[in-house]
C-alpha cells in the first residue's frame, strides 16, 4: 500500500515541477526559433544570442539590475549584521518595537513600500532638487534588504555562546577583535543567508524598483514590462535563458560544495563521538 | 558585548526610509490635490468598490488554490529522504531566482488564442479554450508566481514534526485521517498561515499579471495605485487614499488570522 502511495505522491511532485517549469521551458525553447514568434517554431537558430550582445538598452539594464543588486545586497550585508548585534544587545523595551519597523517592508505589499518611497523621494527631490534614478533605486534595495539580513542573522546571535565574546575580552581582546574573531565566524552563516537572500529579492525585484527609479533607469524587470506592452523580441529569450543557465551552475556549485562540507564534517566529527549529536537528523 | 550604538545608524535609517515614507501615504490621502484637509479622496473611493472585490476574490481564489496544490506537495517534500528533499528544494527555488516579468511573459505564450496550450490541445483533438486576457488567467499567473511561496513555509514546518508524535498517534489506532486531523495539520497551522499571507498579499495588490495575463480589461487595485502614481489618471492623493485602505485591509485580515493560530508559534516569515 505505501508503494503505491508513493508512486502517487511522486507524480504529483512531478506534476508540480512541470507547472513550475513549462514557462521556463517555453522561453529557453523559443530562445532559439528561427522566426520572430513565440508561439510557432521554425527552426534552430543562435542569432537572438548574438542580436542580444548587440543591444545596448537591454544590455545596460541587465547591468543596472546587476550593479544594484550587488551593491545593495552588500551595504545591507555589513549594514544588517552591524544592526543585529547592535539590536541584540539593547534591552528588550527597545528590540521588540525597532524589529517590528524592520518587519514592515516584508509585511507590506511590495506596492506599497513602492509608491511610499516614490512619494518620499519625489517630494524630497521638489526640495533638495534632485531627480529619482539610480540613487533612489539603491536605496529603495537597501531598505527592503536589510530586514532580511537582520532577520537571518538574529537568531544565529542568539545560538551565540555570550561566555565566548567575555572570555576573549577577558584576555585582552578589544571589542572590535572579539568581533572579527570570535562573533562573525560564529554567525557567518546566518550572514551569507542574508547576503544570499538580498541578492535573490534584489534581483527579482520589479514593483519596488518600478516606482522609484525615475524614467531614466530602467532594471531588466522594468525593460521586460515596457517590451510587454508592445512587443517582446526573443532578445529577451534568449537572456532569461543564460540567467537560468548560471542560476544553475551557481546552485549546483553551492549545493555540491555543501555536502562536500557535510562529509568533511562528518569525518572531523567522528573522534569526538563522545559528544552527543545536537541534531537527530543525519544519524540513523 | 555591549555595543548598543551599533544599531542607532540604522534606527535613523527606518526613520527615513521606512516610517517617513508610510507616514507620507497618510498625509496624501487626507489631502486634496490643491492642499488642506480632505475626505474626498475615500469618499471618491466608492465608485471602485468593484475593483476592491475583485482584487480580493482573485487573490483569494489564488490562495485557495495554491493551499490545496502545495500543502499536499510540502506534506510529500518532507516525507522523500535528506538528500532528495535538498535536490527537489532547490528544484522549488530555481525558478524564484528567475526573473518574475520573465516567468509571468512566457504565461503568455502558453496561454494565448494560438498559444502552445491551445496547439497542445488541438493535437487531441479538443477544441480551443479561451484563457488570455480573462481572470482565469490572472489567477493562474498568481498561482504559479507565488506556490513557492506557500510550499517553502509548510514544509519548514512539516519537517519539523516530531515523528513520534505521529507515529504515538498510530500506535493508539488513529486512522490515517484522523492523525492527518488531530496532530498533522494543527502542528503544521503556523507555516499554514505565514503561506496564506505570503501568498494573499503579493496576490491582492499585483498588477503587473492583471496587465500581462489579464490583458488590462478588469483592472485590479494594484493597477488601480499604479495608475495613479505612474499612469495617466495622476492623482497621488486618490492613490495614497487607496494603497491606504488596502494596507489597512490586509492588516485586518493578517490580524485575524494570527488570532487564529494563537497558541501556535508565530506565523514564521521566511
Amino acid at each position: 500500500m505505501s508503494g503505491k502511495k508513493n508512486t502517487g505522491g511522486r507524480l504529483y511532485t512531478y506534476l508540480i515541477m512541470l507547472f513550475l517549469y513549462a514557462p521556463i521551458l517555453v522561453l529557453i525553447v523559443f530562445s532559439f526559433n528561427g522566426i520572430n514568434s513565440r508561439t510557432v517554431w521554425q527552426g534552430f537558430t543562435l542569432k537572438w544570442y548574438g542580436e542580444l550582445f548587440a543591444d545596448r538598452g537591454i544590455l545596460s539594464s541587465f547591468y543596472t539590475t546587476i550593479s544594484v543588486s550587488v551593491l545593495s545586497a552588500a551595504i545591507a550585508t555589513v549594514a544588517g549584521t552591524l544592526t543585529s548585534v547592535g539590536l541584540f544587545n539593547m534591552r528588550r523595551r527597545w528590540r521588540a518595537p525597532l524589529l517590528y519597523i524592520n518587519n514592515i517592508p516584508l509585511i507590506n505589499a511590495d506596492i506599497i513600500t513602492g509608491v511610499a518611497m516614490c512619494l518620499l523621494f519625489v517630494s524630497l527631490g521638489s526640495v533638495l532638487k534632485f531627480r529619482l534614478g539610480f540613487g533612489t533605486l539603491l536605496i529603495a534595495h537597501i531598505t527592503f534588504n536589510i530586514p532580511y539580513v537582520v532577520l537571518s542573522v538574529m537568531p544565529k546571535l542568539r545560538q551565540l555562546d555570550e561566555n565566548l565574546v567575555d572570555a576573549a575580552q577577558d584576555l585582552g581582546c578589544t571589542w572590535f577583535r572579539a568581533f572579527r574573531r570570535v562573533i562573525i565566524p560564529e554567525i557567518l552563516p546566518g550572514v551569507v543567508n542574508g547576503a544570499m537572500i538580498a541578492f535573490t529579492m534584489s534581483i527579482d525585484d520589479f514593483v519596488i524598483s518600478y516606482f522609484t527609479a525615475g524614467s531614466g533607469v530602467m532594471t531588466l524587470s522594468m525593460k521586460v514590462f515596457s517590451m510587454t506592452r508592445k512587443r517582446v523580441s526573443p532578445k529577451i529569450n534568449a537572456l532569461s535563458s543564460l540567467m537560468f543557465a548560471a542560476v544553475l551552475l551557481m546552485l549546483l556549485a553551492i549545493n555540491i560544495r555543501e555536502i562536500r562540507q557535510e562529509r568533511v564534517a562528518k569525518n572531523k566529527a567522528r573522534p569526538l563521538s563522545g559528544i552527543p549529536a545536537r541534531s537527530g537528523r543525519g544519524a540513523k | 558585548m555591549k555595543r548598543r550604538s551599533l544599531a542607532v545608524p540604522y534606527v535613523f535609517w527606518m526613520a527615513g526610509f521606512i516610517v517617513a515614507p508610510i507616514a507620507l501615504i497618510v498625509v496624501y490621502a487626507f489631502t486634496a490635490k490643491s492642499g488642506g484637509f480632505t475626505m474626498a479622496n475615500f469618499s471618491a473611493m466608492g465608485k471602485y468598490f468593484s475593483v476592491f472585490s475583485r482584487s480580493f476574490a482573485l487573490a483569494l481564489i489564488a490562495t485557495v488554490v495554491c493551499l490545496a496544490m502545495g500543502y499536499p506537495a510540502a506534506g510529500m517534500l518532507a516525507r522523500v529522504p535528506a538528500r532528495r528533499q535538498r535536490i527537489l528544494m532547490m528544484l522549488l527555488m530555481l525558478p524564484m531566482w528567475m526573473n518574475f516579468l520573465l516567468r509571468t511573459y512566457a504565461w503568455m505564450s502558453i496561454l494565448e488564442e494560438t498559444g502552445l496550450l491551445n496547439r497542445l490541445l488541438g493535437v487531441f483533438g479538443i477544441s480551443p479554450v479561451h484563457l488570455i486576457n480573462t481572470q482565469a488567467a490572472v489567477v493562474i499567473g498568481m498561482v504559479y508566481n507565488f506556490l513557492p511561496f506557500m510550499i517553502l513555509p509548510v514544509y519548514s514546518v512539516i519537517v519539523k514534526i516530531d515523528r513520534s508524535l505521529i507515529e504515538a498517534a498510530q500506535d493508539l489506532g488513529g486512522s490515517p485521517r484522523a492523525v492527518f486531523l488531530r496532530v498533522t495539520l494543527p502542528l503544521s497551522l503556523p507555516g499554514v498561515l505565514s503561506g496564506i499571507t505570503m501568498v494573499f498579499v503579493p496576490a491582492v495588490s499585483t498588477f503587473v499579471i492583471s496587465q500581462l495575463l489579464g490583458g488590462g480589461k478588469d483592472i485590479l487595485l494594484g493597477d488601480l495605485i499604479e495608475m495613479q502614481f505612474l499612469g495617466q489618471a495622476y492623482n497621488p492623493n486618490l492613490g495614497s487614499a487607496i494603497a491606504l485602505v488596502m494596507m489597512v485591509v490586509v492588516m485586518i485580515f493578517m490580524f485575524f488570522m494570527n488570532k487564529f493560530g494563537e497558541g501556535e508559534d508565530k506565523a514564521v516569515i521566511m
